[in-house]
């Protein structure tokens, strides 16, 4: 993070998202509404099929940023996105998401990083932002 | 039914001891596929200086979304669980969570509004230790769908 400066890229990263994925993380989470898991639940939701839940999508994609600070998670200081579009998962094979970080500004104590999260073109998070803030343990890289 | 703007406004009595556990973090860094040493191995941890392995970026969700079901799982609130979609979603973090924590959770409801046939609901959950102290806030918005008419 030391030489990071405003317009620089992170990424680009794949995240692909398997319906097992959804099944670990409503474990993991405790997030276990059936649009997660139940095709006839998601449908009756008015939903075209099975979707990842939001929140994993957001957890998937902050980890890049995590490690090209220097990998310790408290870096994270504030992070934010809205849930543009659904992302349904196939029964099989995976959701591929495209996901891209750029460098908004560079302060003393402070880089904010603008996310972008596609999935076949489309954005399926928007206005997604992290702040990473370097703590003690981030100390060797910034 | 529809979501009762009753709500809005009202703050819950503080929920908790949430007992933060090693395992619980490894196996949430896991299931967001979070790679860093210091949400998994706890020597990983003590490297950089933390007591034992610390919580991926969004895990407060965990615990904002437990807080949350006060609410949202209450028949009065009007909502249909079966037919809330998440909108959006942002993090404060003060500190680290780190396992051994001992969290409390408040919970706010901070607006019910009416748009284009969507109730959008939007909650806030402050989290602190044991000392009072703050460790982070988790602010969602979560869309009702209108009954199908």
């Amino acid at each position: 993070m030391r030489s990071a400066v405003a317009g620089d890229r992170i990424g680009p990263f794949t995240v692909a998202l398997t319906r097992s994925d959804l099944v670990r993380y409503a474990a993991a989470s405790g997030d276990s509404n059936p649009i997660h898991l139940d095709e006839a639940a998601a449908r009756a939701a008015g939903l075209p099929g099975v979707i990842a839940h939001g929140m994993l999508t957001m957890g998937q994609v902050i980890g890049p940023l995590v490690d090209w600070a220097g990998g310790d998670p408290a870096v994270v200081a504030s992070y934010q996105a809205r849930f543009a579009r659904p992302v349904p998962v196939p029964q099989a094979g995976a959701a591929e998401l495209l996901v891209a970080g750029q460098i908004a500004s560079v302060e003393p104590d402070a880089v904010t990083v603008n996310l972008s999260v596609t999935l076949n073109g489309s954005r399926v998070l928007a206005k997604a932002q992290a702040v990473l803030r370097p703590k003690h343990g981030a100390r060797r890289r910034v | 039914m529809p979501v009762n703007p009753a709500f809005a406004g009202r703050t819950y009595p503080p929920a908790g001891p949430y007992q933060i556990e090693r395992e619980q973090l490894r196996q949430f860094a896991a299931a967001v596929g979070a790679t860093a040493p210091a949400c998994l191995d706890p020597a990983a941890a003590r490297a950089l200086g933390y007591a034992d392995v610390v919580a991926a970026p969004t895990f407060a969700v965990v615990i904002g979304q437990q807080a949350e079901a006060q609410y949202i799982r209450d028949p009065a609130s009007g909502i249909d669980f079966g037919r809330v979609v998440h909108a959006d979603e942002s993090f404060r973090h003060h500190r680290p969570i780190v396992a051994g924590d001992r969290l409390w959770a408040t919970l706010t409801v901070e607006s019910v509004a009416e748009r284009q046939g969507l109730a959008m609901v939007t909650t806030r959950v402050d989290l602190h230790d044991a000392a009072g102290l703050p460790v982070a806030a988790v602010t969602s918005t979560l869309a009702v769908r209108g009954e199908p008419s």
